[in-house]
């Protein structure tokens, strides 16, 4: 539709520069992309200080084996707040199916498969338990989440009666510990990994060009070739550079697959699917999206249920790490969670935030907490450390919101 | 009666000035929200600021008032004679000047002299607060605003117009020398407005100086002494309002419109085109008896059996005192959202419709534009791309060639852009890029969002609230002409408005409300601003129609 005036408006809005367009979209996610400046910068950092030990292969794999619980745990993490909510509960949620998993498997012995799939089921009914009071009663979520860490807790000692439950079968424990197993005649690196890193590539490349031809042919402004270019450059070097650290020792991890696969459909459905959307307006303005028909009460619901898968499957993926229900799993995990999702820019408010963002942060934290151990720095230390960069990481985004005028 | 931005005022036989800024420059990243702006206030004047939507009032007084701090903008203060540098609200306050924004800033579960008094308590000899000393005064200040109210309410009991008297108490309690109201009465009714503005007068007999923001052209004519004019972040001319001389004639909104929007508006109305769809007569909405209680206090009937139809193509008003009932009615028919239901039906199309939730209107073909934007319209951490989107999220699939593919519940952000770059353009907001928060635009832009987010939602009736709050002359044209072109495609369109010269512009058939019953309808032929005050004001003892 077009709107006519008495006159003809003077000049119709110009397009402004691609540069300024760059700026704005950059500040507006100004504490992810800052976040990730200072994920390589630590990264570059704790690689100087310790001699080259971070970057090795091992150390590489490691580093994603140890914080994959975390980094499952932020991805819901970030959704809830999101949603405008807080969830408390999911470390002992962890403990909890942790130990549910122990009794399937080491006290019934069920086969890993279907005790992996009921444990999760059982997260998804924690989930849904605490989703109802929230949703549907109306009960702070930080008062539900609070009973809830509270009872998965004392669930978790009751079912185990005090100890620890052990083995798992090996298939299990691949969750954790396992890499995708090696194919193919022997090269220096691992088969496999080097063919996944080269999709991922040609995906990555893919999807750039198609945005791209989109965008020109709707006569959307896009980035200037020349730093398309150098963005599709960077991108491609960052994960054939990862792909071949991966690729010279065991290859890719079990686990890292599943966070891949679940960072890119949690990504996608925040970002593009319409019931993610609405989980952005409820936190923004839960009385504006209402009138604007999101479904308040199903998308709340629906936001702990997958938070309590999530936790379900941190906490099986930790169980297996351990090898052992035990417990005391999952202590103060919320808290590295919460941390984790505000570093990579989630706001109290709710309705900000990406899945993303919730993943740098909690490799913010890795790397910290890698690099700090490998240097030799006591746990003490990491601690204060840890704190005052969370401190800092908010504090940064709130004075940069200041500064541009609130 | 125009004089050369800059220069100062011939002095002779005018007071001094009590405030000068000059040169003031405010950047935001991306946007230059004021350059080179003058602003001249003198004692005891009333001193008008208006123009455009985004022209950079709101923040020309957010620099004076210290919500910007000194340093954070280029140019200079001079307050009373002498240079200032407020760092920020406490220290401009400290120096006798008030703000009160766009946006009231009361904390609603307080009571009024509790409000009244936040961060200026009254402190007895031990420093607690001493709530005797509170009282009195807050009684005080209220019987000179002529709020009569007991000072111990809760301020979440008041209407819009009681809680704007309460600021003004605020800004007193404070020994206000110089009072900046950003759009006092937009969202106030006829009679309240005309307090308010009695009370700015008053006040100005007492000595206050005052600032005035408005979008609303007669009363800058009323009340200000002299008007600055803002257009693109430039001061473009200080004007005098009173006083018509032999030379001079008396100010003229044309002449003001002239000035803010660098044009000549012949028309305040677009001329409309009828529908001349094969159903033009069909009734596309029909509500009947409609009754709504009080969500809290279920035994007053806030909309009370009212029934009304609109026609395709039609553009019908509902108008109305504050209190009478038509935003209750509304968002009651709008998937009940408000009060407790007792009863109704709502048809559309001829058919009747379920209403229960928001969603089921929606998917009904209604839409509603809330008079609220800040409460019930916008995600303000959100862009302005996003919030277009908002209820029409389903149907942003991929399109090419007008051709729907792409998945099913997922959103194609290109398509996306593209809706949202559009409504840019075509109701000129004021932003670089759709990627913009929408807290971050001017108040009028943010209401154009809020309306493009239920125009692109495509809806067969669509219920308007006060669409055109805050927004300024030319804008308001351009969403006059969006309405019209709307009807002509044959939507119906129920407008409510506070502004009577605004129903009787642009609607076919007006309905009148008071006290939560219909009291009359009126067909354009017949309309005057006096018919329509005389059907608001009804009181109980008449029945329906006219
Ligand atoms: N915090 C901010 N960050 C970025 N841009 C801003 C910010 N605040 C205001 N602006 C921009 O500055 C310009 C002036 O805004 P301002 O609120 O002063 O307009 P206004 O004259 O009060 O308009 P209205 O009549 O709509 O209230 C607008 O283009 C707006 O988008
Ligand atoms: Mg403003």
């Amino acid at each position: 539709m077009t709107t006519t005036t008495t006159t003809p408006p003077e000049d119709p809005p110009a397009s402004p520069p691609a540069l300024t367009l760059l700026f704005h979209r950059a500040r507006a996610n100004m504490r992810q992309y800052g976040m990730l400046i200072a994920l390589v910068f630590l990264v570059v950092l704790f690689q100087i200080w310790t001699d080259g030990t971070l970057l090795l292969p091992n150390n590489v794999s490691n580093l994603i084996q140890q914080n994959s619980y975390i980094l499952i745990l932020a991805m819901g993490m970030m959704i809830v707040i999101i949603a405008g909510h807080i969830d408390l509960s999911v470390g002992s949620l962890v403990a909890f199916v942790g130990a549910m998993a122990a009794v399937l498997m080491v006290k019934h012995d069920l086969p890993w498969v279907p005790a992996l799939l009921l444990s999760l089921l059982i997260g998804a009914v924690a989930g849904a338990w605490q989703g109802f009071f929230i949703a549907y009663l109306g009960i702070p979520s930080f008062i539900v989440t609070l009973a809830g860490m509270l009872l998965f807790r004392g669930a978790t000692q009751i079912v185990l009666e005090g100890q620890s439950l052990a083995p798992f079968p090996d298939g299990f424990q691949d969750l954790a510990k396992g890499f995708l197993p090696e194919v193919g005649p022997y090269t220096q690196y691992h088969n496999p990994t080097l063919a996944l890193g080269l999709c991922a590539v040609v995906l990555l490349l893919l999807r750039e060009w198609r945005q791209r031809t989109r965008q020109l042919a709707l006569a959307l402004d896009v980035l200037p070739t020349g730093l398309w270019v150098a963005r599709c450059t960077a991108l491609t070097a960052a994960v054939v550079a990862f792909t071949l650290t991966l690729a010279s020792f065991h290859g890719v991890p079990v686990v890292m697959l599943l966070m891949g696969g679940l960072l890119l459909i949690l990504g996608h459905v925040m970002r593009n699917a319409v019931v993610g959307r609405h989980v952005y307006a409820l936190g923004g303005n839960k009385a504006a999206a209402q009138l604007s028909g999101v479904k308040d009460k199903r998308i709340t619901f629906a936001v702990f249920v997958t938070m309590g898968v999530l936790a379900a499957l941190a906490g099986c993926v930790y169980a297996a790490r351990l090898n052992a229900g035990t417990p005391q799993a999952g202590l103060n995990f919320e808290l590295e969670a919460i941390a984790a999702s505000f570093i990579g820019g989630a706001s109290m408010s709710g309705g900000v935030g990406t899945v993303m963002g919730a993943v740098i942060g909690g490799l913010v934290l890795g790397v910290l907490n890698n690099g700090m151990s490998l240097v030799g720095i006591g746990t003490d230390y990491q601690q204060v450390i840890k704190g005052l960069v969370l401190l800092a990481a908010v504090g940064f985004d709130v004075w940069n919101k200041r500064r541009a005028g609130r | 009666m125009t004089r050369p931005v800059g220069e100062p005022l011939p002095t002779a036989g005018r007071p001094r000035p009590v405030l000068e800024m000059r040169a003031i420059t405010k950047t935001f990243p991306g946007v230059t929200a004021l350059c080179d702006v003058h602003l001249t206030v003198r004692a005891g004047e009333i001193h008008a600021v208006c123009g455009e939507n985004g022209a950079g009032k709101s923040t020309l007084m957010k620099v004076l008032s210290g919500v910007y701090p000194h340093g954070s903008y280029g140019g200079e203060i001079r307050f009373e004679g002498e240079p200032v540098a407020f760092k920020d609200i406490r220290a401009s306050e400290q120096r006798g000047i008030v703000i009160i924004h766009q946006e009231l800033a009361l904390v609603p579960q307080l009571s009024i002299a509790e409000n009244i008094f936040l961060g200026n308590e009254q402190r007895s000899a031990r420093g607690t607060i001493d709530w005797n000393a509170t009282y009195r005064e807050a009684s005080r200040l209220l019987e000179r605003v002529g709020l009569r109210e007991k000072p111990q309410t809760p301020v979440a009991e008041l209407g819009v117009g009681q809680q704007q008297l309460v600021e003004i108490a605020k800004a007193l309690a404070k020994e206000v020398k110089l009072l900046i109201l950003d759009e006092p009465t937009a969202a106030l009714n006829d009679q309240d407005s005309a307090h308010l503005l009695e009370l700015i007068l008053q006040l100005r007999a007492h000595g206050v100086s005052g600032i005035v923001i408005s979008h609303k052209l007669n009363e800058i004519r009323a009340i200000a002494d002299s008007v600055t004019i803002l257009r693109d972040g430039r001061t473009i001319e200080t004007l005098t309002v009173r006083q018509a001389t032999s030379t001079a004639p008396e100010l003229s909104e044309e002449r003001l419109i002239r000035g803010m929007v660098g044009r000549d508006l012949d028309h305040r109305f677009p001329d409309r085109a009828p529908y001349r769809g094969e159903d033009a007569d069909q009734v596309a909405l029909a509500v009947g008896g409609w009754t709504v209680r009080h969500p809290v206090d279920h035994r007053r009937t806030v909309v009370d059996q009212v029934s009304l139809t609109v026609r395709r193509g039609e553009i019908v008003g509902l108008a109305g005192l504050m209190g009478a009932g038509r935003t209750e009615l509304a968002m009651s028919v709008f998937g009940r959202s408000y009060g407790q239901y007792v009863a109704g039906t709502v048809a559309v199309g001829g058919r009747e419709v379920d209403t229960r939730t928001v969603p089921a209107a929606i998917a009904a073909g209604l839409a509603y534009v809330t008079e609220d934007r800040k409460r019930y319209g916008l995600n303000l951490l959100d862009t302005l791309q996003r919030n277009v989107s908002l209820a029409s999220l389903p149907r942003m699939r991929r399109h090419d060639a007008g051709r729907r593919h792409g998945m099913r519940g997922f959103v194609d952000e290109h398509h996306e852009r593209r809706v949202a770059e559009h409504y840019r353009t075509a109701l000129h907001i004021k932003t670089p890029t759709v990627a913009e928060q929408v807290g971050r635009l001017s108040g009028g832009n943010q209401q154009k969002v809020v309306l493009s987010r239920w125009i692109h939602a495509d809806p067969q009736v669509l219920i308007l609230d006060e669409p055109t709050r805050g927004i300024d002359v030319g804008a308001k044209y351009e969403i006059y002409t969006v309405i019209g072109e709307l009807a002509a495609r044959g939507k119906a369109v129920l407008f409510l408005s506070s502004e009577l010269p605004e129903l009787l512009g642009m609607c076919d058939r007006i309905y009148t409300m008071a006290e939560g019953r219909l009291t009359g309808e009126v067909s354009r032929t017949e309309a005057t601003q006096e018919v329509l005050m005389r059907h608001m004001t009804l009181r109980r003892t008449t029945r329906n129609g006219s």
